[in-house]
């Protein structure tokens, strides 16, 4: 007899080639430009996240005046840690002045002393009393392009940087109590503390103040460390001033990390918009145009709300819209992450039903808990292994696959087994099994949703730019899904047992009458939809809740999943999932979470009016069965 | 007499029908003439707890029909009752008048408490019992006539139709459970006070929902028998057994399941409108999947296609839920999930089945007894 096969293994329809063809396009178009860029940006971004740990190596291999160890930053406002935050590796206590102290001069060269000597006589020079040699000191230190001097003047400028009253010393100060706690400048040695009277402020005028900042934004944009440089830019972008402006055009020729030029040339453009001349607006307005920086919009913004040359309010209305054009692009890119990550959490949840659902014609409705199952696998894995959260996940996947696969065989053994031909009773049974599931989980672990921690390299998200990020955990867990999905149509296309299966799911008699032991394909094919049951729920165990009850949460996702891809077709499965995961984030905007879901379901019903047996209907005469 | 004919030869119902009596009778007047002190009193608790009982007893019933007799597997027969229940909390709802929290003499005390300055329009007209009773009926049963005319006219059956169904009642339930769809959110509608302007602590009052339920729960299965021991009820049956066949001698099978399925959600909904006033409150959990999978259940243990054995089921897994959860409440999804294991493996025509069952296994001794791989619902054309 002709052989007709409804099975798994029937190449995917053109539509469906042409759907998904079109769901890559659309998604490598809304990321391609960006992506590049963004993964540079991620390594970056995790940089300056990771700043403050950071700033330690500045001085190592790349700066050659300071020795290591000393490029001590200073907060303006330090919490309760002493005033040098950064400390040499050998001193992991913060409140280890005298090592510091000693590990300082250590490898002091001779430039090292001179540089060294010339910070201390400029800060010396802060305590006179006329202004013009307080400015000729700060433009000293900030000519110097040591490390320590941009730290020193934030100091300056927040009033940290005092003079000890009893012998005119130049110290750091932070307040302590009633007084203060005052520490070297220079090498953040312990210095004691003294009464609010023993330090005297250094006055700053006004002269003072913008050449500190324009010396603080040279010195740091200037910082041998790419990521400080960022930093520094994102910081003068965000609250510009003229100085800095100038110090920005300074830097620009000879930058060479893209991502901080970029911003350069974003604060040089927003510093532009300020500029008398129309001309130079538009060509500020120019170098704005398609910036994703908040701070771009709203410098544009601000323009447009004084401009009166029409030239430039065309320009930069024309900008704006552009960019908030862009940014519409991003969010719909966005969204349609989202969707296609809970299309991916619900093909994940839905495939395990799919192969007993669809290869066997088995209502499992205890597939949500064997889901479950995996997830609390997760959990006494992570128990177990303590100490290796990180690796606890791919201890978790084969053993959630074990356990879950072993109770699916067991419960095929005990109950399906009997039930088979009549699917309305194994749907009962099964869903009693799923009820002494949950009270099992219930009763011997908790009632209480347990917590499951999430491995560090799944933590944090990927920053496309700035209005764009996607989170590690669903990118991880969409390419998880499609994984999972390759590997079950690899095993149904390629294994033996992968015939057996379909050649008993196309004629249970032909296939027992040809030798293969249908009773033994049965239990190894409900034992893989559950282990894969399982393997999701180790990932589910990522983004939601794990409690005795999140089974039951999915067990009807799944199963509209199944019923609208149609049964007995694994394309159908994936296509299924996706489809409904956008349509759901799609709507979401609109109707808001729960509106949305309704809608899908209302949608569902119709649609298997429409199509009775789903989007991919089986054919042929295993279809009539 | 058409009812007695149909009587004839169901000797399980007329057992039913019997014990309906004598409990209706039995029940009230062991709660009002013996006093309280009396060994044989029935106190008021247990009036109210055996109303529901017969509340759900009926809604098995409907269940019955449509499974037992059509081959429709409903998972969403929850939300025909839950639908009946709420319009009758509307009813209940605006009985309540100015005696709320907020004293709000037309607004419940929900409504004023998420802000509603006036009562949204389709609560309107339910101050009246005539109106709520009528609702009763006709939501379920519109309800059911949509989205059955949809369902049959395009052929969904077996399993994708029980799919559906659950669907529907999932998505009554996420609709309900919104404050903004205007039945109470979560909480749902409570605190009643009178019905027709009786107290509905009273406990006359709770007596006289008592025997009404049994009143209508005999009706129902009056009713019921004779639907199947008519032309249409076997049509029914041969619809259940070969539904392409059916189709080919030239019955309109999908008007045939319609007339049922609607019928039968009307049945829900009766059952739920007198669930309502007996157990005080109505929220969206109660349309949530389990319930509805539940009584399902019910059907399978009492026995399907008998009728009279939804009832037993429907009472008996709802006595051993009622004392499981006070004995060990840790217990009760054990044994129910036990006896839907137990029940779908070893007694597929459940306890009203079982003496048969008994008698052929008795005959058969010696046979083989393996389960049988295919049964005629399954048969191909």
């Amino acid at each position: 007899m002709p052989l007709t096969s409804p099975l798994p293994c029937r190449p995917p329809p053109r539509w469906l080639a042409l759907w998904s063809l079109g769901l890559c396009l659309t998604w490598s178009l809304a990321l391609a430009e960006p992506l590049a860029e963004s993964l540079l940006m991620s390594s970056d971004d995790s940089a300056t996240a990771a700043a403050p740990a950071d700033r330690r190596p500045v001085a190592e291999p790349t700066a050659p005046a300071p020795p290591p160890g000393l490029a001590g930053t200073v907060d303006p406002a330090p919490p309760d840690a002493p005033a040098a935050t950064t400390l040499p590796e050998l001193a992991p206590a913060p409140a280890t002045g005298p090592a510091l102290a000693t590990a300082a001069p250590a490898p002091a060269d001779a430039d090292d002393a001179a540089a060294a000597a010339d910070l201390a006589a400029a800060l010396a020079a802060l305590t006179d009393r006329s202004f013009a040699v307080k400015e000729q000191a700060v433009a000293d230190l900030a000519a110097s392009g040591d490390p320590r001097a941009a730290d020193l003047l934030k100091a300056l400028l927040g009033g940290d940087l005092q003079a000890r009253a009893s012998d005119d010393r130049v110290v750091l100060t932070r307040r302590h109590g009633d007084g203060f706690a005052l520490t070297d400048p220079l090498t953040g040695s312990d210095l004691g503390q003294v009464g609010r009277r023993e330090v005297k402020r250094i006055v700053v005028n006004n002269r003072m103040r913008t050449a500190l900042r324009a010396g603080i934004a040279r010195l740091t944009l200037a910082s041998p460390d790419p990521a400080l440089r960022l930093r520094a830019a994102q910081e003068t972008l965000t609250a510009p001033d003229p100085d800095s402006a100038a110090a920005m055009r300074e830097r620009l020729p000879v930058e060479d990390d893209a991502q901080v030029r970029v911003l350069l040339q974003l604060g040089i453009g927003v510093a532009d918009l300020g500029d008398p001349e129309p001309a130079v607006r538009l060509e500020g307005i120019a170098a704005l145009a398609g910036s994703l920086q908040r701070p771009a919009r709203n410098a544009l913004r601000t323009l447009l709300a004084s401009e009166t040359d029409a030239e430039v309010r065309a320009a930069a209305q024309a900008a704006l819209a552009d960019i908030e054009r862009l940014i519409e692009w991003n969010r719909h890119a966005q969204t349609l992450f989202f969707g296609l990550s809970l299309g991916s959490v619900l093909v994940l949840a839905a495939i395990g039903l799919a192969i007993s659902f669809g290869v066997m014609g088995v209502i499992n409705m205890a597939h949500g808990e064997l889901i479950m199952l995996g997830a609390y696998t997760t959990y006494l894995v992570q128990g177990l292994l303590p100490n290796a959260i990180d690796w606890s996940l791919l201890v978790a996947l084969p053993a959630a696959f074990i356990v879950s696969g072993v109770v699916g065989i067991v419960i095929e053994q005990t109950v399906i087994r009997f039930l088979y031909g009549r699917p309305l009773e194994t749907l009962l049974a099964t869903f009693g099994i799923s009820l002494i599931l949950q009270q099992a989980v219930r009763t011997l672990v908790s009632a209480q949703n347990v917590a499951v921690s999430s491995p560090t390299w799944m933590s944090g998200s990927l920053q496309i730019n700035p209005v764009l990020s996607l989170t590690y955990n669903r990118i991880y867990i969409l390419l998880f899904a499609l994984a999972v999905f390759a590997v079950l149509l690899l095993i149904l296309r390629r294994t033996a047992l992968g015939l057996q299966v379909r050649a008993v799911a196309q004629n249970r008699a032909m296939a027992r009458a040809m030798g293969v032991r249908s009773a033994r394909v049965d239990a190894l094919t409900f034992g893989l939809g559950a282990g894969i049951a399982g393997v999701a729920g180790v990932a589910l165990s990522q983004l939601t809740n794990v409690g005795p009850n999140m089974g039951q949460a999915y067990i009807i996702d799944s199963f509209m999943v199944v019923v609208f891809g149609g049964v007995g077709n694994l394309w159908g499965t994936l296509v299924g999932g996706m489809t409904l995961g956008v349509a759901n984030k799609l709507m979401e905007p609109w109707t808001g979470a729960v509106l949305a879901k309704i809608l899908v379901l209302v949608l569902i019903i119709l649609f298997i009016q429409k199509r009775p047996r789903g989007l991919f209907p089986q054919r042929g005469r295993a279809a009539d069965a | 007499m058409g009812l007695l004919r149909s009587m004839k030869g169901d000797t399980g119902g007329l057992v039913l029908l019997a014990v309906l009596a004598l409990v209706a009778i039995l029940v009230p007047v062991l709660n009002l003439a013996v006093p309280a002190d009396n060994p044989w009193h029935v106190s008021t608790f247990t009036v109210t707890l055996l109303g529901k009982y017969l509340t759900y007893a009926l809604l098995a019933l409907a269940v019955d029909l449509v499974w037992g007799y059509l081959g429709i597997l409903s998972l969403g027969h929850g939300a025909f009752f839950a639908l009946g229940g709420y319009a009758m909390g509307m009813y209940l709802m605006r009985q309540i008048g100015e005696r709320g929290v907020y004293g709000h003499p037309v607004l419940p005390d929900f409504m004023v408490f998420l802000n509603y300055t006036e009562l949204p329009w389709f609560w309107h007209g339910f101050d009246q019992f005539w109106f709520a009773a009528l609702m009763v009926v006709l939501v379920p049963g519109l309800l059911a006539f949509v989205f059955g005319w949809l369902a049959f006219r395009s052929r969904v059956t077996g399993v994708y139709l029980s799919i559906i169904t659950q669907a529907l009642t999932y998505a009554l339930m996420l609709a309900f459970f919104r404050n903004e769809m205007g039945f109470g959110g979560n909480n749902g509608l409570t605190d009643f006070k009178d019905i027709l302007g009786f107290d509905l602590t009273a406990r006359t009052t709770r007596v006289a929902l008592f025997v009404i339920s049994a009143l209508m729960l005999a009706m129902a299965y009056l009713a019921c028998r004779a639907i199947v021991t008519s032309r249409l009820g076997r049509v029914a049956v041969a619809i259940r057994d070969a539904e392409p066949r059916v189709r080919f001698i030239g019955y309109r099978v999908d008007r045939v399941k319609l007339a049922l399925f609607t019928f039968s959600a009307m049945l829900a909904g009766i059952a739920g409108a007198l669930y309502v006033p007996q157990v005080g409150i109505i929220n969206p959990g109660e349309f949530a999947p389990l319930n509805s999978i539940e009584l399902v259940i019910w059907v399978a243990i009492g026995g399907r296609a008998t009728l009279y054995g939804a009832v037993i089921g429907a009472v008996l897994v709802n006595y051993g839920k009622t004392w499981f959860t006070g004995v060990f409440p840790e217990a009760w999804l054990f044994a129910l999930g036990g006896l839907f294991v137990l029940v779908t493996l070893l007694l597929p025509k459940g306890i009203a089945g079982l003496a048969g069952q008994m008698r052929n296994l008795r005959r058969r001794r010696g046979e083989p007894t393996a389960p049988l791989p295919d049964t005629a619902t399954e048969a191909t054309p």
